[in-house]
């Protein structure tokens, strides 16, 4: 034996354990090296920023768009007519944010990024464009406003960060509001897609049947009822997520206060 | 005994504290440690006070944030003094790699059958335990149970696996997906309502030679990836070359082509049945495994200076 002995001082194994992260890829033998920095360059950031400013003028022309509209008619109901199209032009727009990370001038996830940006593309074209009967719904207002509000301070986050300018105002909105306006509009969502179900399964829209020739069948009225129950476990880990964002960003600047 | 002889005796001995990489507690103090004791041996001590922990599941490191330490690590070769400071972190449940596989594609393999069988409640109650009248069916199945029989036997028989284990969380990921999707693309294939591919028999016939050409060449590398882990030896690392087996000289143009033949097999069963489930299935597994080619592609050509040049790692001369 060419060891004398072994002092364990703490058999506490339950404080010890570590739980696996959740959605974790990496196996557990990959290094924890740093990663390394990929900022964009001056032409990159000034194209950013233009991007960033005309994205936060698009959103602002919808929100002025819906408080117009609403002083015009007198009622909350079928506003989604007078901001249409540029809501789907802005939102569309946002694909461009994939780009970004593949390209890497902003260092983000692209796989993050792209679910994020497709699944609001998603309800714009395939849930809100395509089942006409849906765009009289007031969840549709629910979440066009949510949205609304989260990308004008969004965009005007980033822009402010890119000039190195942020005014603290702007950061603890962004990180504050989403608390409120996040499950606003997911309950938009949810009820916009489940005002859409009976439509698609009468109509069976983009659904295929069989026989075909290439033995393939889609049921878009069973895609989006699993669209909906995969809400239940993705909503609250983003919302978390973004509580723990809160807590770190929000945190550092009360002990040193720059702007 | 006397004051020398104990100083004769302990010379050189290391004092190792294993902490927790989290709370920086720690958990386990190994006092008058031989130098020349490795990683592995460590992890085994770290085992004797916490049963749970078998060495697979331990993941020592010098620095929280740096590289873990392997098991064949000698601790007189690392950077510490006379006291060494290991940070643990637990990985969770491990599985070794035979079961791994095994899990993977006893899967498939049954829930295949299941559909081809027609199985009650998987297509309408006047289908159960019926059969198709289509031959193309009858050849699918048998081609899609041999490729699982033919992985199986590679697991148990050929295979050496270098890592040992491989956390549970992986293989219930993976596990989940090899049986949804072969269980997705069976319901197609065996459904009462398959519509067999449009240019018949020729279809079906030339697509299954280059099936069993595939298989074939798949196997080939396999054996031949598995002999030059034998004839190397631990010392001698050599990077894998065409051998007399026509099969194996895909090796003048890819680096991984066991992965090239695994495409080709797939695409050719896609082919075979005329099922866009089954294309889809093979554009993705081409997708991962170019990556996977793509890695090992780069860890040859950086170990090897003499790496071929006309190599590329999955597609010859494309990708």
């Amino acid at each position: 034996m060419w060891y004398t002995g072994i002092h364990v001082v703490s058999a506490k194994w339950g404080s010890v354990m570590s739980a696996p992260a959740m959605g974790t890829t990496k196996t557990a033998h990959s290094d924890v090296a740093p990663k390394k920095k990929r900022g964009p360059g001056a032409l990159a950031t000034a194209y950013l920023v233009i991007y960033n400013v005309v994205m936060t003028a698009g959103w602002l022309v919808i929100a002025v768009g819906l408080v117009r509209a609403y002083l015009v008619r007198g009622s909350y109901h079928g506003l989604y007519f007078s901001i249409e199209k540029p809501l789907k032009f802005f939102q569309t727009g946002a694909l461009l944010e994939i780009l970004h990370c593949a390209v890497g001038i902003v260092p983000s996830s692209v796989v993050l990024t792209g679910f994020q940006v497709l699944s609001r593309v998603f309800l714009t074209w395939a849930v809100t464009h395509s089942v006409r009967e849906v765009q009289s719904e007031d969840s549709v207002l629910l979440f066009v406003s949510a949205w609304t509000i989260t990308e004008i301070i969004r965009y005007s986050f980033y822009t402010f960060s890119l000039l190195n300018h942020l005014p603290y105002l702007i950061k603890w909105a962004r990180y504050t509001f989403f608390l409120v306006l996040y499950p606003m509009g997911v309950t938009g969502e949810l009820l916009t897609i489940y005002a859409a179900l009976p439509y698609v399964q009468k109509t069976g829209l983009y659904s295929v049947t069989l026989p075909n020739k290439y033995n393939f069948s889609f049921d878009y009225y069973t895609f989006l009822i699993l669209t909906m129950v995969s809400y239940i476990p993705l909503f609250p880990q983003l919302y978390f997520h973004m509580m723990r964002q809160r807590k770190k960003v929000l945190a550092h600047v009360e002990e040193y206060k720059t702007e | 005994m006397s004051r020398t002889t104990f100083f004769e005796r302990n010379i050189g001995r290391i004092t190792v504290e294993v902490l927790d990489g989290r709370t920086r507690q720690q958990l386990c103090f190994l006092d008058k440690v031989e130098p020349h004791a490795t990683i592995g041996e460590i992890k085994s001590l770290f085992h004797k006070s916490y049963q749970q922990l078998y060495p697979a599941r331990q993941d020592l490191k010098l620095d929280p944030k740096g590289k873990s330490l392997r098991d064949d690590d000698v601790l007189q070769n690392l950077p510490v003094g006379t006291t060494a400071t290991i940070y643990f972190k637990d990985l969770g449940p491990q599985v070794g790699w035979t079961m791994v596989f095994l899990a993977e594609y006893l899967g498939p393999l049954f829930i295949y059958l299941l559909f081809y069988f027609r199985a009650p409640y998987i297509y309408s109650h006047q289908d159960v335990f019926t059969s198709s009248p289509y031959s193309v069916v009858t050849l699918a199945c048998a081609c899609h149970t041999c490729h699982y029989i033919k992985r199986l036997i590679e697991a148990i028989f050929v295979h050496r696996f270098s890592h040992g284990t491989m956390p549970l969380r992986t293989i219930v990921r993976n596990c989940v997906y090899y049986w949804a999707f072969s269980a997705w693309l069976a319901f197609y294939i065996n459904h009462p309502l398959y519509t067999p591919p449009s240019y018949g028999d020729m279809q079906v016939n030339y697509a299954l030679a280059i099936f069993v050409l595939c298989e074939l060449g798949n196997f080939s590398i396999h054996v031949a990836l598995n002999n030059l882990k034998a004839e190397g030896g631990p010392k001698c690392r050599r990077f894998p070359h065409p051998t007399k087996n026509p099969f194996t000289w895909l090796f003048f143009f890819v680096s991984c082509p066991n992965y090239t033949y695994e495409v080709g097999a797939w695409a050719s069963f896609s082919v075979m049945t005329q099922c866009l489930p089954v294309a889809l299935f093979t554009f993705l597994a081409f997708i991962q495994m170019t990556i996977w080619a793509k890695g090992k592609h780069k860890t040859y050509s950086r170990e090897f200076k003499d790496y071929p040049q006309l190599r590329m790692p999955i597609i010859p001369l494309l990708l």
